[in-house]
């Protein structure tokens, strides 16, 4: 397997960034042409990765996000959203669907859930005031 | 202004447009709970037809206006939505809450 591109981006934990990083993955997948309906559960998966760190893992403090996205030849996505954070104590939980740490903001508790269901597979790794790493990928049509 | 609000018999009809994510859904339910507790409406319709993007922020905003709108008796619908937006409705259940189509 052969990465034939990639990019890495770093932004403040700032919730307008969100449709920031959209955007960029959007922009860097399009190269590829893949089909619409896959580009945005991609899209949507990010969304969901980058709005957990921004909602919980900076949710005492502001902090980095950083975005990274490669592409192999065998059309394969690899993404990782990484911060800096408070982290996850307890990630089956908050991997549970329904589960929130924020019912106040309205958060339906279903980050992980579409996540999973968006991409074919992920892994989160965290460390209570260390911060959490997601990584995920998708098989893209292209 | 990403959502337009309509009230006409008993009826309060959200157009929302744009992307619904986590930064723009305070300011959208903000908009649609102040109608919906100004006019205590038997119906709300939540139009997706302008909506261009959906991550779960709106599920929670689904979610929540059910609620807004239950607490006055009123029932809600959500039209006009995508198939992209319907597969993360559906995700939810939320057609458990609300009429979508």
């Amino acid at each position: 397997m052969k990465i034939l591109n990639e990019f890495k981006m770093s932004f403040k934990s700032d919730s307008r960034n969100e449709s920031l990083a959209r955007v960029a993955v959007t922009a860097f997948l399009s190269q590829l042409d893949p089909p619409v309906s896959e580009l945005t559960e991609i899209k949507t998966a990010v969304s969901e990765a980058v709005t957990n760190s921004i909602v919980h893992g900076y949710r005492y403090e502001e902090g980095k996000v950083e975005l990274s996205v490669r592409v192999s030849d065998n059309s394969i996505v690899y993404i990782k959203v990484k911060d800096s954070g408070c982290g996850i104590s307890d990630i089956e939980k908050a991997m549970e669907p329904l589960y929130t740490s924020a019912p106040e903001e309205e958060r339906a508790g279903l980050g992980f859930a579409v996540m999973e269901s968006f991409m074919d597979k992920i892994k989160v790794t965290s460390r209570a005031g260390r911060g959490t790493t997601v990584t995920m990928q998708r098989k893209i049509s292209c | 202004m990403p959502v337009m609000i309509d009230n006409a018999e008993n009826t309060v009809t959200a157009r929302i447009t744009g992307e619904i994510d986590h930064h723009n859904a305070a300011e959208l339910r903000g908009g649609i709970d102040l109608a919906i507790k100004l006019h205590q409406p038997e119906k709300i319709i939540l139009d997706f037809g302008g909506v261009t993007f959906m991550d779960s922020s709106g599920i929670g905003l689904v979610m929540g206006r059910h609620k807004a709108a239950a607490s006055y008796g009123g029932k809600l619908t959500v039209t006009n939505t995508s198939p992209d937006i319907k597969k993360v409705m559906r995700l939810a259940g939320l057609e458990r809450l609300a009429d979508i189509n």
